[in-house]
């Protein structure tokens, strides 16, 4: 597997000021068009290009270097310490998230509803889902048992085809490894087309919206991040898939599908949460 | 085992770049250390020059230079960019030189993120002080960014609220990169509890990093769609609430400040042993006290909310808590004195930064345990009280911890000596007007000056010119610092490997300045 | 009126040395003269008058817990001291003789676990001692229940709303705006003794009786603060905070906004005037019947001069801040009303954005205006400066559009 006992250090390289070149377009770009300003659009464009450009080209870069036998032991474990440290960031991310779910559905809801506030908010109970006391608007809240239920199988299901591909790279069977990794993307992009068409719903039938008050801010926001990241991490999946089809990884040696299973084994269990907090228990 | 630099490929394309593409495409860790610490001193200037303004224009009461719009969008930027600009990456910068040199490693673990984590800076500064000319100004609701105020912002707040996705993104990498490298390529012999302390304030630091810049963003991430796209977070009309804006933030705001200061107590940790010429006393409770602090300032955000209202418990649990960090905190400072006491003591320019850090961050730390006093708070949360105690801790903590670090290391780092002589008098000029602009916001903020205000009432007038004048001094006596930096640079005495006598981490086994690359076949340690 | 171009650090000097003298008791001079120049030590006992140039301390509490804080705090800055003085007696003991430079050889002792444990635990039990009475009072100061007189303040960009909610008093109304002039502010006048720190309309109490006062904010986050009564709250919009306060001696105690609200934080000062009992009688009385005199019946059809005269009045109280007095407004920051396409359109979308404001900018609702209030702003707005849009919107149509 790999040559010996040196730690890699990459030669000097173009792939991050690139990304940065990515980011400032578009930070700028993002800043213009939720503005409404000229360019903004434009902008954006480019930066996700390039962005997307560098992506490639960089996880490239590391894919040959990992396969041309570079990185040793040591530098294996750097990347498994590093992408565990990524998941527990994403992690805090989403606490925020859930953090704020909480803080409105024990606090802020009910506080609003209690004596003292009746002289400003009269008529406001402080039952959830609510849109809140001031929107007048009426939504209907998603109900769990429909396709978010559908969702957490597909979600589930596709944590256990994962599984199966690691364990088949691990024996070596290049064929079950195609098939598990093939279900556990189309699983990944059938639940993000799903969520696409529950959105759907609940603007036009639902009249749940973005706007919804506590409710449609903590719904939307929730289930709109975890939903990126099942697209991201559907992608990462094919390009492993894609990988995997080129001839890489072998039996001992391959991180790069394991970060991506724990990638998605994370999103799983976020989905978890959400499922309970956000459709279940209402 | 030894490092492998990935020469054979870069031969085989184009030589080691040169000029400009030398350091947009470095992967070398003292490359990039060396353009954090630039970044970070340029941004200090820059804030440097908003708070000048400020205290320019509260020199006198009235209104004279600048309007109370963009006072507001000046206050805001002074505290952003400091913060995230200045003290973060100029330390940071100190990572990346010493945290390989001091663990024998060759490199950063990931020495290409590593790079961009560096990178991502200059488009986030950018896209922040370009906030400055667009319609509506930069943002102006406090570097706190509370809504519903920073709800009302223009586009300035969209383009700070992006500026700190960067800035985050570009802590979080880096905070991996450092974790990683500690954890995974010390060099053989090396148990973490030998770990020199900056190399352990640092892990304590990144996880901490690692910990709170989500939350960060996440709570950015809620304004932003509260500003543009509808939702209602914080808006008590759609059920939202925006004190809990206030508790997202402070969760990230709080530890933030701790970031900020450990890595200064983990140099000053360096400094003081080498100078007393006698081993750090009391490592391991060192150790765990720097732990125990990080624990512990994450369950303390709500002291900066003892005004927006709370329930009795609440404010007991928190100033409990609070008033808990006093205690390692504590042990630090009397370590720090033990280390001291019977030592061999020399007062080069670092000694003298880090004896004036504990004396004055202490004072600092003392405010900062009035205000955790929760009526004593009421009094002076938001005044100049605040103002004081924050800049006991940040300019008269992190930012001497820095010089201390910088006049420590310089010598390593360009091969010559400073001019000792200039460096001892920038640090007199520095405490000495530090004090005469700071201490008197103590009396103000007692006396009843609100903070984040461009013009007072006249029973504050003398205190406030008295701060303007020390101010002035203070940013003046900073000049002398780039000029001996610059100096010391281009030319000196030529630095021994040991520069220090007392000095015993691994850097000083090193020639100075440093090769480029540190250990290619690591040390053992005993 | 003080002139306040003077450059005052040695009358500081002197003043702080002489006051010292004067005002402090026996061991603040002790102390005082042990750490020399260290001024912590000076603002330890030293009561002054409000607006002394050079009061170092808190302002002379008035109320029962601003007199706990007061003494917590000086207690706190005993404690310090006596840390302070311990551990750097320690540190420069050791920086003066444990130097080389005097040949001083250094020991090798790295840790003592004893040494360790003890000044783990010894900060500790301080910290018990300080959090004690801070408990007691803490619990004293949300105690809000029963209160002689209840007011609602509600903090708008840039002034207070005061509303005597119940108690001797109830159903008075009104806002309190700075008072002082602009000229002084642009160093156009010379500045006087309360520069900054007078409101046209004060809130009046009654001493000696428990005032409880709701906070609660119409536009963005405010603070409610008068040092001297030790009272500090957010007012934050949508929600109710409430504080407590009774006022032992008759005074005015002088207050700023504390929490940042934008352009003119710090140009909304708070004036409480805390009165004997008869004369807070006498005062309701006069406030009760200026009020039955502004009463005016909201079917009154008025003429557009006499709304234009009311409006330019309400619009210099309650718009100018943003909006300026030429119509112009803040380019970027604060839209036009001079040309503005809202305020020469269509009446129902102009007295729509004045109504109930418009989300996520700066222009809040002024529901909280009269009808003949708004009605007379509108028409105003709609035919001051270039506007001409000629209509006139009478307080009848308000009162309809509130339905
Ligand atoms: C480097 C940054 C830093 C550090 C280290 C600290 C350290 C501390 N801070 Fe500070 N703080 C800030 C930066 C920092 N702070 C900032 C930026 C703000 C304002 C933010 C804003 O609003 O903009 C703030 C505000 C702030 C507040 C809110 C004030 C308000 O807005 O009303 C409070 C209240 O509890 C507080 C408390 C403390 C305490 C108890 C410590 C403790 O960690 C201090 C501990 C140290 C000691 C106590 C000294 C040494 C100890 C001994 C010698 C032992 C014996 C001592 C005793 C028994 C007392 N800080
Ligand atoms: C993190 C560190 C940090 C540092 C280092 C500083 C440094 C300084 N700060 Fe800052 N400050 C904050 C963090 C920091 N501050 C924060 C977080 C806030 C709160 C913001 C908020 O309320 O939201 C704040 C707020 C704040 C206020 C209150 C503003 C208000 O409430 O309205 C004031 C007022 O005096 C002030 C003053 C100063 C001064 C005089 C310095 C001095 O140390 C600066 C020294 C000056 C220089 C370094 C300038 C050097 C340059 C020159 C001499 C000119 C060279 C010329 C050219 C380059 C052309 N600061
Ligand atoms: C705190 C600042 C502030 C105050 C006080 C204020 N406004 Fe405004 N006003 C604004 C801002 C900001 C806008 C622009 C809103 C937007 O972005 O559309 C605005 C818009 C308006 C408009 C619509 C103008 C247009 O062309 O869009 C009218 C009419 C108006 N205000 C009337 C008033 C009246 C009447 C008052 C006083 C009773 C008042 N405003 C007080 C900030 C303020
Ligand atoms: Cu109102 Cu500050
Ligand atoms: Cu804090």
């Amino acid at each position: 597997m790999s040559q010996g006992s040196h730690y890699y250090v990459p030669a000097p390289s173009t792939w991050p000021i690139t990304g940065s070149v990515a980011l400032l377009f578009m930070g700028f770009g993002a800043a213009f068009s939720v503005n409404k300003m000229p360019l903004g659009y434009g902008l954006l464009a480019f930066g996700f290009a390039v962005l997307i450009y560098m992506l490639f080209g960089w996880f490239g870069t590391v894919a040959r270097e990992s396969e041309s036998g570079k990185f040793n032991q040591q530098v294996d474990k750097s990347f498994r310490w590093g992408m565990s440290w990524f998941i527990f960031s994403e992690v805090m991310f989403f606490a925020a998230f859930f953090g704020a779910l909480y803080y409105m559905r024990i606090y802020s809801v009910p506080e609003l509803g209690d004596l003292e506030h009746k002289s400003l908010w009269p008529d406001f109970t402080g039952d959830w889902p609510t849109a809140g006391p001031g929107i007048t608007e009426k939504f209907m809240p998603m109900g769990p048992w429909g396709l978010p239920a559908i969702n957490t199988v597909l979600l589930l299901t596709s944590g256990v085809t994962v599984t199966w591909a690691h364990w088949a790279l691990k024996l070596n069977k290049r064929g079950q490894l195609k098939l598990g990794l093939f279900l556990t993307f189309a699983l990944g992009f059938l639940f993000v087309g799903l969520q696409a068409y529950e959105y759907g719903h609940a603007y036009s039938d639902l009249n749940l919206k973005m706007s919804s008050g506590a409710y449609g801010a903590t719904f939307f926001m929730l289930t709109g991040f975890h939903g990126f990241h099942v697209t991201l991490g559907s992608i990462m999946l094919f390009v492993i898939y894609c990988r995997v089809l080129k001839g890489h990884f072998t039996p001992e040696n391959h991180f790069g599908f394991e970060g991506v299973a724990w990638y998605w084994h994370f999103v799983d269990v976020v989905w978890l949460g959400l499922f309970i907090f956000v459709y279940w228990l209402i | 085992m030894a490092a492998v630099h990935d020469h054979d490929v870069a031969h085989a394309h184009d030589h080691h770049p040169s000029g400009m593409m030398r350091w947009m495409m470095t992967t070398n860790h003292k490359d990039i250390g060396t353009m954090y610490l630039w970044f970070s001193f340029i941004m200090f200037l820059t804030g440097g020059v908003m708070a000048l303004t400020i205290r320019a224009e509260l020199f006198q009461p009235g209104l004279q230079i600048v309007n109370p719009e963009f006072f507001n969008q000046l206050t805001t930027m002074h505290g952003l960019i400091m913060i995230f600009g200045a003290i973060m990456p100029a330390f940071v910068g100190f990572a990346n030189w010493q945290i390989p040199m001091m663990i024998g490693a060759p490199d950063m673990a990931f020495a290409r993120m590593n790079n961009w984590s560096f990178w991502l800076l200059p488009p986030a500064a950018l896209l922040l002080l370009s906030s400055f000319f667009v319609p509506g100004g930069a943002p102006a609701g406090g570097w706190t960014i509370y809504p519903p105020l920073s709800v009302q912002m223009g586009m300035g707040m969209d383009m700070a609220i992006f500026a700190i996705h960067i800035m985050g993104a570009s802590s979080i990498m880096g905070s991996i990169n450092i974790i990683t490298t500690i954890l995974n390529m010390r060099a053989p012999g090396m148990t973490l509890m030998k770990m020199p302390m900056f190399v352990w304030t640092w892990l304590i630091t990144a996880y901490l990093l690692v910990l709170v810049m989500p939350v960060l963003a996440g709570a950015v991430t809620m304004l932003l769609t509260d500003r543009n796209f509808g939702t209602n977070f914080f808006n008590a009309a759609g059920g939202g609430d925006p004190v809990m804006f206030q508790h997202i933030f402070w969760f990230f705001g709080h530890p933030e400040v701790y970031i900020m200061i450990l890595p200064a107590f983990g140099i000053v940790s360096e400094v003081i042993p080498t100078f007393a010429r006698k081993p750090l006393f009391g490592y391991s409770s060192m150790v765990y006290a720097t732990a125990s602090i990080a624990i512990l300032s994450c369950i303390v955000w709500a002291h900066h909310m003892f005004t927006a209202g709370m329930p009795v418990t609440g404010q007991l649990f928190f100033m409990y808590a609070t008033m808990l960090i006093a205690v390692p905190t504590g042990v630090k400072v009397f370590n720090w004195t033990a280390t001291m006491w019977r030592g061999s003591m020399t007062f080069e320019t670092p000694m003298l930064f880090a004896i004036g850090f504990i004396f004055l961050f202490t004072l600092g730390g003392f405010s900062g345990v009035i205000c955790a006093v929760v009526p004593i708070d009421i009094q002076v949360q938001d005044t100049y009280y605040v103002i004081a105690h924050f800049h006991y801790v940040l300019v008269s903590g992190a930012l001497f911890g820095i010089f201390s670090g910088a006049y420590y290391w310089l010598p390593k780092w360009t091969g010559h000596m400073y001019d000792e002589t200039l460096g001892k008098v920038h640090f007199w000029l520095t405490m000495i007007f530090f004090n005469l602009t700071f201490f008197v916001q103590h009396f103000l903020g007692l006396a009843g000056m609100p903070r984040r205000i461009p013009d007072y009432a006249l029973q504050f007038a003398d205190f406030n010119m008295i701060s303007s004048i020390g101010a002035f001094g203070f940013g003046l006596s900073q000049l002398l610092f780039l000029y001996v930096v610059l100096k010391c640079i281009r030319g000196g005495a030529k630095a021994p490997a040991k520069t220090w006598e007392g000095g015993k981490t691994l850097e000083w086994t090193l020639p100075s300045p440093a090769p480029y690359h540190s250990f290619e076949t690591p040390p053992v340690v005993r | 009126m003080r002139p306040v171009t003077h450059c005052g650090i040695l009358e500081l000097l002197a003043r702080t040395v002489i006051s010292n003298q004067v005002g402090g008791n026996m061991s603040s001079k002790a102390a005082a003269s042990i750490v020399g120049m260290m001024a912590i030590a000076l603002y330890s006992g030293l009561g002054m008058a409000a607006a002394d140039p050079y009061q170092l301390n808190l302002p002379e509490p008035q109320t029962i817990i601003a007199r706990q804080i007061y003494d917590q705090h000086t207690m706190l800055l005993w404690i310090c001291l006596a840390i302070f003085i311990g551990v750097f007696g320690v540190m420069f003991y050791s920086v003066l003789k444990h130097r080389k430079s005097v040949g001083y050889k250094a020991a090798n002792f790295h840790h003592s676990t004893t040494v360790e444990i003890i000044w783990t635990i010894i900060p500790f039990f301080i910290l018990v001692g300080m959090a004690f009475p801070a408990t007691k009072t803490i619990i004293a100061m949300k105690d809000t229940s029963s209160p002689d007189i209840t007011i609602k303040t509600t903090g708008y960009q840039w002034k207070w709303g005061y509303d005597y909610l119940t108690g001797e008093g109830e159903g008075i109304s009104f806002l309190s705006n700075l008072a002082t002039p602009r000229a002084q502010i642009e160093n156009a006048s010379p500045k006087e003794e309360n520069y900054l720190l007078e409101v046209d309309n004060p809130v009046v109490v009654p001493v000696g009786k428990k005032v409880r006062i709701i906070i609660t904010a119409n536009d963005v986050l405010h603070a409610w603060w008068v040092p001297a009564l030790g009272v500090k709250q957010d007012a934050i919009p949508g929600y109710i905070r409430d504080a407590w306060f009774t006022i032992d001696k008759p005074g005015t105690y002088r207050g700023q906004c504390a929490e940042l609200c934008g352009k003119d934080h710090g140009f909304m000062p708070i004036v409480v005037e805390a009165v004997e009992p008869e004369k807070y009688t006498q005062w309701v009385a006069e406030q009760k019947s200026k009020s039955a005199a502004a009463v005016v019946d909201v079917s009154k059809e008025f003429t557009m001069d006499e709304l234009k005269a009311e409006g330019e009045k309400v619009y210099a109280a309650n718009c100018v801040a943003c909006h300026q007095a030429n119509g112009k407004g803040i380019p970027g920051t604060f839209a036009a009303l001079d040309g503005s396409k809202v305020a020469t359109g269509p009446k129902a979308g102009h007295i729509d954005i004045v109504m109930n404001g418009k989300t996520g900018t700066a222009m809040a609702a002024f529901k909280h205006l009269s009808d003949v209030q708004i009605a007379a702003v509108v028409t105003y707005e709609r035919n001051a400066w270039g506007n001409a849009a000629g209509d006139v919107v009478q307080p009848s149509e308000i009162n309809e559009f509130r339905k």
